[in-house]
């Protein structure tokens, strides 16, 4: 056994995050980065403000109302009963991440992940108040003077407004929008949407603000089982290193290595390495050590790239969107590979599900069940009855008028509970009904099978039936 | 395994293990974030001990400081807030008081509170929760006899009967307001024994005579046809045909149903013949309690709706 060289510094049981302080770039990705953020952010923040005329029920168009068990999208709406639409809609969004994951790696982490997103605004917010990242880093080595205050102070102060009323917007979707902000601000709100906001807030404060690309690193699960999704031919934001590093590696321009024909003739790589690729990157890293785990995708350093190549007038794509294959024998990916048709089609068939699932859901829910207790009773007259609790719910937004019909039994006289003749089901709305079906004692029969269907007075909806049995013993 | 110091700078940490001469053990510190995260999983539990029931000590625990206030009503009516320290009982009380579903409940009683048995009837959500509140009372009152579905007990021991509910024969009266009075105020039934009156042969003679009221099978004609001078004494009850008088509670005997012997289940004639025999003979005593000192009358109004729709009426 050696010694150990106990010279060195022990190394702390835990390390400090390095704050990560990306340079703003303008360019493709950029552009589009932006536009999604736009797009993400007008939806979550004004929808819970969109007002939609029901006939019953809210005025809000998306409104997932908890207490009253309904949710709200638009002209559509759940009912606990089709709840299982929502385990249609996670497949199909699971299926769309695999298909797109396949076919270009990571774009989800890059333009369309909360984390992603919010960090981004508050990256910008970041620059608006502290300048861009040589004016940061330059502020962080300042000692805490009125101006390090003054600035950091603001950013927080705005993070948390932007914090607060992300929270405050998801609180909305469970609620009454406009109730609901004037109970907030009153007091008069249920503690549920304290909390909600609350928890939101501090967790978008956190995550967006301090945690940033350590939840993409280490706390996203999504990031740890990407890889199984890639092959050689998935598009990837790749750095070209044959043509970054040519035979003898990359060097800074400098006297003799200003042109691509002087590098190209030294062997020299295109890369300048200045380093602009990692400056902007907002998890941190150096595209150019080869794909790694914590790169999101999101495509701002062949921005960077772009225009340092652009400047010089060399064709751009040193870094770019391209395969393992594409990198290493210049080959282009086909995109119809076994893998992405695979996705592919399930994507087609779990849209397709869930369309035919959407259109087939029954107007009104019905069912029947026979009281047990007793099953059957001798009435003065020697008849027999049997008892059913029936349930009918009027999923529609308009009132129901039915008719309960019975089938399969010979002289039997059906009476519903309170002598109601008619079936009103007013729009939206459950009723119970205890069912009398009466028959003449039949010696020797036990049990009969019959049939309770419920008819449309109006004609608008097809007759529902359900099975149950009468028994006479 | 070897310790080897091969850790230079720049490169991770290892911690100098080495296995099968070139696999090393990586030193990665784990994320200061992840230090505090665990500090503050230790800072919530000791705050949470401190606020609510959490440790043992000598036969009792700590209760903490967190309470829970309700009020309690007394047996006059008087109503008073307790506070205990936080336990789930406490909460329900809370909760019976206070929740949702409670505030909803007060609200429908109240609605129906005013409102005339044929009001309540007449609308279907309102016949829906005086139903369902009606169910749950009787439940917890009336299901010990009566079963839950209150379907009854037939015994062949008229002692061990007790009346079906759910068919459409009332032995007192199916109105409203005789069912609350009868909740209220209890059913005393007896029917005396007339054991000394009719005996043997004069006995069968009656039995067979009361079996051909409702037209049961194998009845012996010329049995019941003597029989039938004998049920003079029986008609001041049942009346002259035996169709029972719900002023005093007497059975009506000339329907199919049969609410203290169970006829209907008997195999023959004969055992037929002897299972109203002993009821002859033995006389019958039945007692359902007051349920007036039990239940309010909103509760008994509830019930009375309940129990009226059992049977379809
Ligand atoms: S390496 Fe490039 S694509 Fe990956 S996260 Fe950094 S900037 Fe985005
Ligand atoms: S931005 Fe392009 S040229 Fe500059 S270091 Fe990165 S890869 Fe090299």
């Amino acid at each position: 056994m050696s010694s150990v060289d106990l010279t060195e510094k022990e190394p702390e049981l835990y390390q400090a995050r390095e704050p990560i302080h990306p340079k703003s770039i303008k360019g493709r990705f950029r552009r589009f980065k932006t536009s999604v953020l736009v797009l993400a952010y007008g939806i979550f923040f004004l929808l819970p403000w969109l007002r939609w005329e029901r006939p019953v029920g809210p005025d809000q168009a998306v409104l997932f109302d908890i207490p009253g068990r309904r949710f709200y999208l638009f002209d559509l709406v759940i009912h606990p009963q089709d709840i299982f639409l929502l385990a249609g809609f996670l497949i199909l969004a699971a299926w769309l991440l695999f298909f797109v994951t396949g076919l270009v790696g990571r774009a989800f982490c890059g333009y369309f992940c909360f984390q992603t997103l919010w960090t981004d605004l508050f990256m910008k917010v970041e620059y608006w108040v502290q300048g861009d990242r040589n004016k940061r880093l330059k502020l962080e080595k300042q000692p805490w003077n009125f101006e390090k205050w003054g600035k950091k102070g603001l950013t927080f102060l705005i993070w948390s407004a932007i914090a607060f009323w992300t929270g405050f917007s998801f609180a909305a979707y469970w609620a009454d929008a406009p109730q609901l902000f004037a109970a907030f601000f009153t007091g008069h709100a249920v503690s549920a949407a304290y909390i909600t906001t609350g928890i939101l807030m501090l967790t978008t404060l956190v995550a967006a603000g301090f945690a940033r690309e350590q939840v993409c690193i280490y706390m996203c699960p999504y990031a740890r089982f990407q890889s199984v999704m890639f092959d050689k031919e998935t598009l990837l934001v790749s750095y070209d290193v044959h043509r970054g590093e040519g035979s003898s590696g990359r060097k800074p321009l400098q006297k003799g290595l200003m042109t691509l024909e002087e590098r190209h003739a030294l062997g020299t790589g295109d890369c300048i390495d200045c380093k602009l690729c990692v400056q902007v990157c907002p998890t941190g890293i150096d595209i150019r050590d080869g794909l790694q785990l914590a790169c999101i995708s999101c495509g701002l350093c062949i921005d960077a790239c772009n225009e340092i190549m652009t400047k010089r007038g060399w064709p751009e794509g040193l870094i770019r969107y391209a395969s393992e294959q594409e990198i290493e024998t210049g080959e282009k990916p086909s995109l119809l590979k076994f893998r992405t048709i695979g996705y592919g089609i399930a994507t087609i068939l779990v849209t397709g599900a869930l369309i035919y699932g959407l259109l087939s859901i029954k107007p009104a829910d019905f069912s029947v069940r026979q009281i047990r207790q007793p099953l059957f009773v001798m009435m003065s007259d020697g008849s027999i009855q049997n008892n059913y609790e029936m349930k009918i719910n009027n999923k529609t937004q308009k009132p129901m008028d039915l008719r309960l019909d019975l089938e399969g039994l010979r002289g039997a006289e059906v009476s519903i509970g309170g002598g109601f003749t008619d079936l009103k089901i007013p729009a939206d709305q459950t009723r119970n009904y205890r069912i009398h079906v009466r028959a003449p004692a039949v010696s020797g029969v036990g049990r009969q099978e019959i049939t309770f269907k419920l008819v449309d007075a109006q004609g608008r909806m097809a007759p529902i039936s359900q099975e149950s049995s009468f028994n006479y013993k | 395994m070897s310790q080897t110091p091969e850790n230079k700078k720049g490169q991770v940490e290892t911690t100098g293990h080495v296995w099968d001469g070139d696999l090393r053990e990586y030193n990665n510190p784990l994320p200061r974030w992840w230090l505090w995260a665990f500090y503050g999983t230790i800072v919530f539990a000791v705050v949470y001990w401190i606020l609510y029931p959490a440790w043992p000590y000598a036969g009792t625990f700590t209760k903490g400081i967190e309470t829970v206030s309700f009020t309690v009503q007394d047996k006059d009516g008087k109503t008073s807030t307790v506070t205990e320290h936080w336990n789930s009982r406490a909460l329900f009380n809370k909760d019976m008081e206070s929740s949702p579903s409670a505030l909803a409940q007060k609200e429908w009683l109240a609605k129906v509170k005013d409102m005339s048995f044929a009001q309540i009837a007449a609308n279907p959500d309102t016949l829906n929760f005086a139903t369902s509140m009606g169910h749950a009372l009787f439940g917890d009152h009336c299901a010990a006899c009566h079963g839950t579905g209150g379907q009854g007990v037939l015994s062949v021991n008229p002692d061990g009967s007790y009346p079906n509910l759910t068919d459409n024969n009332w032995i007192h009266g199916d109105s409203y307001e005789k069912i609350v009075s009868d909740i209220t105020n209890g059913i005393h039934g007896n029917m005396p024994a007339f054991g000394a009156l009719f005996k043997g042969e004069k006995l069968n003679d009656l039995a067979q005579y009361v079996l051909s009221l409702s037209h049961q099978e194998g009845v012996n004609e010329e049995a019941a046809n003597r029989g039938k001078a004998s049920f003079a004494t029986c008609a001041g009850c049942h009346g002259a045909n035996g169709q029972g008088n719900q002023m005093i509670g007497a059975p009506n005997l000339t329907d199919k149903v049969w609410d203290f012997v169970d006829v209907p289940g008997a195999k023959t004639i004969d055992e037929k013949v002897k299972l109203v025999e002993g009821v002859i003979d033995h006389g019958l005593q039945h007692q359902m309690p007051k349920f007036g000192d039990r239940l309010s009358p909103e509760q008994i109004r509830l019930l009375a709706v309940y129990v009226r729709q059992l049977g379809g009426s």
